[in-house]
């Protein structure tokens, strides 16, 4: 028990200052593209789209449509790089870029989904009251997607793996280099912050 | 489809290489809440200079002897201010959403001391001459002033190309249409009735409306 606890420590450090490395070195080369260093710049939106796609996955399941992601994305990225702040970190900013074109890229999708079905099946979905289940769960992950993004970083993963992914706690907590309790305590929290947000989001919209 | 993805990804190559030639260099936006600030320095020289011109201060100070009446003016004042700095932060990608229920807490201080107000005031013991013609100017001079202040707000706000448009346009309208609601204080000669509060809400609405159907402006 000892040892793997220590193990998890170790673990989560060496995650821990690889992520900051990575930031590091992300923010090194921004600072030099927003002076307009185009090398530096190439380098960097190399090194920042196996990231992308990641996040674009979780949005699209499709590779063709996240690969559209991610072009966006790099866009959006072009064109905004001068809202970064270089005092402040760079990667929940292309985070939030990201989650916010995957957001669009589904209601994109959805908008498309709804005008392409037959007309049988028109009826059924928008005549029948309660009978949206289907553009109900696309607009349950919409709802839910930014609010993830704005829950710390491991209350997030933690949430994802165990109740997204699907995983048991104890191969979360070795996925993620956290304790098995650690895992709890940010899966409880990160659900009671959900429940908040979505109140507050509910709030906002009545 | 997984065989398509090779050609996406050299697709997305291609656009790196595009997008890192002739890269530009950009100067990093300075800080949302400094830059709210310089805006509502700005616009409040402006405004300030009008109210020198054509206001009553004096009776404006008499009349805020009223600790309601000078919770309801600093409550507006407070509503435009939260707001537009909450656009700001709004405008950029790495900011919290949370931003955008910053003007709550003073907006329904607002409404609760200009409802106060009704109660004590509007019903029925008011001078009923001119109450609603007067209702109707402040409908306009909100209009009239709230709509070129969003209209100065856009032009700094879309600097950030915001991604989200619609709370940063309601946010930038809200804040626009407290501070033409404040200005108005100085011309008010009297309480608001349920007229008034029920005419500058709408006014202030209608701007939001203006506001969010011309979003796309930001982007």
């Amino acid at each position: 028990m000892h040892t793997a606890e220590g193990y998890n420590i170790i673990a989560t450090m060496s995650a821990e200052s690889r992520l900051q490395q990575q930031e590091a070195s992300w923010a090194g080369l921004m600072r030099a593209a927003q002076a307009g260093d185009a090398r530096s710049y190439d380098e960097l939106l190399r090194a920042v789209t196996p990231f992308i796609r990641n996040l674009a996955r979780r949005y699209c399941r499709n590779g063709e449509l996240a690969e559209d992601v991610v072009q966006d994305v790099l866009l959006t990225v072009h064109r905004v790089r001068h809202t970064w702040d270089p005092r402040r970190p760079f990667c929940p900013w292309l985070a939030a870029i990201a989650a916010r074109r995957g957001i669009d890229r589904i209601r994109r999708a959805s908008r498309i989904a709804r005008h392409e079905v037959s007309d049988e099946l028109a009826v059924e979905t928008f005549a029948a009251p309660g009978a949206n289940n289907e553009s109900g769960a696309l607009r349950a992950v919409e709802a839910i997607e930014p609010l993830l993004a704005s829950l710390p970083q491991r209350q997030r993963l933690a949430l994802e793996a165990v109740k997204i992914r699907g995983l048991s706690v104890a191969q979360a907590a070795s996925e993620s280099g956290q304790t098995e309790t650690a895992l709890k305590v940010n899966v409880h929290r990160a659900v009671k912050a959900l429940r908040r947000l979505v109140a507050a989001d509910r709030d906002g919209e009545a | 489809m997984a065989n398509m993805e090779p050609m996406d990804k050299r697709n997305t190559e291609r656009l790196i290489e595009s997008l890192s030639q002739d890269l530009a260099p950009v100067r990093p936006l300075a800080p949302p809440a400094r830059r709210a600030l310089l805006w509502l320095a700005a616009a409040g020289l402006l405004i300030g200079i009008a109210l020198l011109r054509f206001a009553d201060l004096g009776a404006f100070a008499a009349r805020h002897a009223a600790p309601r009446l000078a919770l309801e003016s600093a409550a507006m004042l407070l509503t435009a201010i939260t707001a537009i700095v909450a656009a700001f932060h709004l405008s950029l990608p790495d900011r919290s959403s949370l931003w955008r229920y910053a003007p709550l807490p003073p907006l329904l201080l607002w409404i609760a001391t200009s409802s106060l107000g009704c109660l004590q005031y509007g019903l029925g013991l008011g001078p009923a001459g001119d109450r609603v013609g007067e209702s109707g100017h402040c409908f306009a001079f909100i209009l009239m002033v709230s709509l070129p202040l969003t209209a100065l707000l856009y032009a700094v706000l879309r600097r950030a190309h915001p991604l989200e448009l619609l709370p940063v346009a309601l946010t930038a309208a809200l804040g626009a249409g407290a501070l033409a609601a404040f200005a108005l204080q100085f011309f008010h000669r009297f309480d608001v009735t349920a007229i008034d509060l029920a005419l500058h809400l709408a006014a202030v609405l209608v701007v939001a409306a203006i506001a969010g159907a011309s979003r796309r402006v930001l982007a």
